[in-house]
C-alpha cells in the first residue's frame, strides 16, 4: 500500500501496477485494452484503452470501496476539508440529486433558491421532496439573478419550520456567492442540513483570496464540479459531506443511481486532478484570477461592454464575488450576451461558455494562454465596432418570479395534455423550458404559465438561445397539468 | 565534420542545409531562437526550428513586402510594422526619406536582441530615429488604434505559435480599424504549394476580403520557404497596387534594390491557376 499523502494518487498508481502485470482480459470491457477496436484506438489513443477497465480487486468497486478508491476518496476529503468524499461519474447532476436525496424524503421540504440548475429541480421530480423558493436579489442594470438575502432565508426558515434543508448556490454560473457562512449558521440553529451546488466553486477550497467554500462554512454536503475549474475529465465530480451526515446512507443514496460500471478514465482523472490541485492549486488559481483581472480591465477599456467583479458586492446577495470568473454586460452595445457568443463562434472562432439575454461568461482556466485571451478581448472589440445598436428593445432581465401551485414531481407525473406553447397562458407546466447554457429554468413543472414568461421564452429562441426541456423537441408545444 | 540543419516542410518533405557553426541557442518566453551559420546561405535564423531568415535570400521577401506598397503609394509618411524582429522589413523602409514614422511590435525582443547582434544585415536599422520599438502582442497594440497608419505591414511567422493571432479576422478587423481612409495593408501570406500553407492563406486571404474594397495577391520566389513559392496579400481602402503604380515616380527615387521592380511589381500580380483556384475558392 501507498503511503497516503496528496503527492499519492492511489487510483492512478494501481492502474500503472495492474498495467505492468500484463492481466489477461476475460471480462469486460469488450474491446480487451482496445486491441477489439482499432477504430477507437486510433481516435483515443492507446494509453487510454488500456486503462479502461472493470471494477476488480485491485482497482477497488466505486459502488463500495474499500482500497484504492477508498483511499483516493480519503485523499481527496482531506484535501476539501470534509469528512467524506465520494467519487462521481455520472456528473455533478448526479451529486446535486444525491445531496436532495440524502436530505429529504418525499414530502419533505427543501429550501432553495429558484435560479438553481435543473439538476436539483429534477432531484426534487425524483424524490418528491416539496421546494420553498426563495427569490434570489436582482440587479437592476445587469438584469441577473443573484445570490439569497439572509433576511429572505430567514423568512422562508421562519415560514417552514419544517423544512429539512436548505440548497445554496456557490458561487451562481456568473460568480456571485451568497452570504454562505450566515445562511449556514442560521440553518444549523434550526436544523436544516445546508446543501451546496459548488458546481462552478471548485476552485475555492485551493486559491487565496477567493470565497468561503462549503466545507469551511461547515456546510453539510457539496457538489464540487472537478472537471469545471479543477481540471478532470467531463462527467466527473465530488460529493463531500461533513458534521453528521452519514457516509454509508449518503453512498446507498449514490447508488440508487450511479452506474456500478465506474469508469476508469473518470475516477483516474479526479485522482490525478486533486492531486494536482492539492500541490499547486493556489499558483493555479492565483494565474486565473489575474488572467481574469487583466481580461475585464481590457474589457472595460473598449466601452460598451462592462464586466463586472467586486464592486457589485452589497454586503448580502452579494455578498462574495468569484474573481476568476469572466462575465461580460453586453446590452449597452444593444446586443444581448447570446447574440455576442453567436457572434464570437460563427465568425470569430471562440467558443466562450454562455451568453443569455444581458452577459456572457467566458470561462478562464490554467489552460489559458495569453494569446488566446487577446483574440477574445480583440473579437469584443470588433464586434462593438461592426454590429453596436441602439440597445432599446432589449429584454433587461433574465428571472422571473414563478407562481408554483404543485411539486415539481406532482405535475410530472400528473395527467397532463399537450398544448401549443402560445395558447398556454394561464396552465401549469408540467415540463420545464430553459436555455441550456446555463440550464436554469425559466419555467419547472408545477409553476403556471404567465404572458410574462412566454415572451422571455419567445424572446430567447428569437435572440439564438438553446432552448429545451419539453418532450417537443421545437419548444412549440408543451405539456400542461389536465384540469379537472 | 557533417552537420546539417532539417526543417520538415511536410512530414513527407524534408529541406536541409549544410551547417558549419551553431551561433547562438537559447529560448525565450514564446519560442526558441537559434541561429547557426550555414555553407550556402550565410547565417540562417530559425524560430522553433523554422526558417525565418537567411542572409543569402531574406532581399527576396524584404524588397517584395515592403516596396510594393511604397510604390503603390508614394506618400506614406506613417506606417506599423508588426512581427519582423529581424529587422529587415524596417531596413527597407528606412530607405524611403519621405516616411516619418515607424511603429514596430514584435511580441518577442529577445529575437530583436539576437537579430542585432548576430544578423546586422537585417537589424542594422533598427536604430534609426524614425523607428519605434514596442515588444507586446500585436493584436493587443492594434486594437488599441483607430485611422492612424497610411500602411501595415504584417510580416509575422506561421499562423501557429506566438503568430496564431494575427491570422484572424480580429486581427484583420482591427488593421482595418487602425488604418487611415486610403491605407494599405499587406500581409505575408504563407505558401499556395502545400496543403498544411494553403488552408492558413485561403483562411486569411477570405477575412482580408472581408474587411477590404480591393484585394490582390502577389508572389515571389523565396528559396528557403517551403515550397520556395510565397504569397503576399495586398489589401487597402482606395489604392490599386497595379492601376495606381506610378513606375516612374519610384524609379526616379534611385533606390537600389536586389530584386524588387517596377516590372516585376506589375508581374508579381499574375499568378498561376492553381493559386488563383484557391484564392476564389469558399474553402
Amino acid at each position: 500500500m501507498t503511503e497516503l499523502s496528496q503527492q499519492s494518487a492511489p487510483i492512478v498508481e494501481a492502474l500503472e501496477r495492474y498495467k505492468s502485470m500484463r492481466v489477461v482480459p476475460f471480462d469486460v470491457p469488450g474491446h480487451k485494452r482496445g486491441r477489439g477496436n482499432k477504430a477507437l484506438v486510433d481516435f483515443l489513443g492507446e494509453q487510454c484503452l488500456t486503462v479502461d477497465v472493470n471494477s476488480m480487486k485491485p482497482l477497488d468497486n466505486l459502488t463500495h470501496p474499500v482500497s484504492v478508491i477508498r483511499q483516493a476518496e480519503e485523499l481527496a476529503a482531506q484535501a476539501f476539508g470534509a469528512k467524506h468524499a465520494f467519487f462521481m461519474v455520472n456528473g455533478t447532476t448526479s451529486a446535486v440529486q444525491a445531496m436532495v436525496m440524502t436530505a429529504c424524503k418525499a414530502g419533505e421540504k427543501i429550501i432553495l433558491p429558484r435560479n438553481v440548475h435543473r439538476s436539483a429541480i429534477n432531484a426534487l421530480i425524483i424524490s418528491g421532496a416539496v421546494p420553498v423558493y426563495v427569490n434570489p436579489g436582482v440587479n437592476n442594470e445587469l438584469g441577473i439573478p443573484l445570490g439569497m438575502s439572509l433576511k429572505d432565508v430567514e423568512q422562508a426558515i421562519l415560514d417552514n419550520p419544517d423544512a429539512k434543508a436548505i440548497l445554496i448556490n456557490n458561487p451562481t454560473y456568473y460568480g456571485i456567492c451568497s452570504n454562505l457562512q450566515a445562511i449556514t449558521t442560521l440553518a444549523h440553529a434550526h436544523d436544516m442540513l445546508v446543501l451546496v451546488d459548488e458546481a462552478h466553486g471548485t476552485h475555492f477550497y485551493f486559491g487565496d483570496d477567493l470565497p468561503l467554500s462549503a466545507m469551511a462554512a461547515g456546510a453539510d454536503m457539496a457538489a464540487v464540479s472537478m472537471h469545471k475549474s479543477g481540471g478532470s475529465l467531463t462527467q466527473s465530480s465530488f460529493l463531500l459531506i461533513n458534521n453528521e451526515v452519514s457516509e454509508g446512507y449518503t453512498r446507498q443514496i449514490i447508488n440508487l443511481t450511479q452506474t456500478t460500471s465506474g469508469s476508469y478514465l473518470l475516477l483516474s482523472s479526479l485522482d490525478i486532478s486533486r492531486r494536482n490541485l492539492a500541490l499547486h492549486g493556489k499558483e493555479i488559481f492565483q494565474k486565473v484570477a489575474e488572467m481574469a483581472q487583466y481580461t475585464r480591465d481590457e474589457i472595460n477599456k473598449i466601452g460598451g461592454y462592462y464586466a463586472f467583479s467586486k464592486e457589485l458586492l452589497n454586503g448580502d446577495t452579494v455578498y462574495d464575488y468569484d474573481v476568476t470568473k469572466l462575465s461580460v454586460h453586453t446590452l449597452e452595445i444593444g446586443l444581448a450576451g447570446v447574440e455576442v457568443y453567436d457572434i464570437l463562434r460563427d465568425e470569430y472562432d471562440i467558443q466562450i461558455e454562455f451568453g443569455d439575454i444581458g452577459n456572457l461568461l467566458a470561462y478562464l482556466s490554467v489552460g489559458d494562454r495569453r494569446l488566446d485571451i487577446e483574440r477574445l478581448i480583440s473579437a469584443l472589440a470588433e464586434i462593438k465596432r461592426r454590429y453596436a445598436k441602439d440597445k432599446s428593445g432589449l429584454f433587461d432581465h433574465e428571472y422571473i418570479k414563478p407562481q408554483v401551485v404543485y411539486t415539481p414531481q406532482d405535475a410530472f407525473y400528473a395527467d397532463k395534455e399537450g398544448l401549443p406553447i402560445t395558447n398556454s397562458i394561464g396552465r401549469i407546466s408540467s415540463e420545464f423550458v430553459m436555455c441550456y447554457p446555463p440550464g436554469i429554468p425559466i419555467l419547472a413543472p408545477g409553476e403556471r404559465i404567465t404572458g410574462e414568461i412566454l415572451s422571455y421564452i419567445e424572446y430567447s429562441k428569437e435572440k439564438g438561445c438553446f432552448l429545451t426541456g419539453t418532450e417537443d423537441r421545437d419548444i412549440q408545444q408543451i405539456k400542461v397539468v389536465k384540469e379537472s | 565534420m557533417n552537420v546539417w540543419y532539417t526543417e520538415e516542410h511536410t512530414p513527407g518533405v524534408r529541406f536541409s542545409m549544410k551547417v558549419e557553426q551553431h551561433l547562438y541557442s537559447g529560448q525565450s518566453e514564446f519560442q526558441k531562437i537559434d541561429v547557426l551559420q550555414t555553407a550556402e546561405f550565410g547565417k540562417l535564423l530559425t524560430l522553433d526550428g523554422l526558417v525565418m531568415v537567411t542572409e543569402k535570400d531574406e532581399f527576396i521577401y524584404h524588397d517584395m513586402i515592403v516596396h510594393v506598397p511604397m510604390a503603390t503609394n508614394p506618400s506614406i509618411k506613417k506606417i506599423l510594422v508588426i512581427g519582423a524582429g529581424d529587422g529587415g522589413t524596417v531596413r527597407e523602409l528606412t530607405k524611403y526619406e519621405t516616411i516619418e514614422q515607424i511603429d514596430m511590435v514584435e511580441i518577442d525582443k529577445m529575437v530583436v536582441d539576437v537579430c542585432r547582434e548576430y544578423i546586422p544585415l537585417t537589424a542594422s536599422k533598427l536604430d534609426d530615429p524614425r523607428v519605434n520599438l514596442y515588444y507586446e502582442d500585436g493584436l493587443k497594440f492594434v486594437r488599441n488604434k483607430e485611422n492612424e497608419y497610411d500602411l501595415i505591414i504584417v510580416d509575422s511567422t506561421d499562423p501557429f505559435g506566438p503568430g496564431e493571432g494575427l491570422f484572424t479576422k480580429e486581427f484583420y478587423g482591427n488593421c482595418y480599424k487602425a488604418l487611415k481612409e486610403d491605407g494599405i495593408l499587406v500581409n505575408q501570406h504563407e505558401s499556395p504549394f502545400y496543403d498544411e500553407y494553403s488552408h492558413p492563406m485561403q483562411r486569411a486571404h477570405k477575412r482580408i476580403v472581408e474587411f477590404f474594397p480591393i484585394t490582390h495577391v502577389y508572389q515571389a520566389h523565396i528559396p528557403t520557404y517551403p515550397s520556395g513559392h510565397w504569397l503576399f496579400g495586398f489589401a487597402s481602402k482606395k489604392f490599386d497596387p497595379i492601376n495606381d503604380l506610378d513606375a516612374n515616380a519610384w524609379n526616379q527615387l534611385g533606390l537600389k534594390t536586389k530584386y524588387y521592380n517596377t516590372d516585376l511589381h506589375v508581374g508579381a500580380f499574375a499568378l498561376p491557376n492553381y493559386v488563383k483556384e484557391q484564392l476564389n475558392d469558399d474553402e
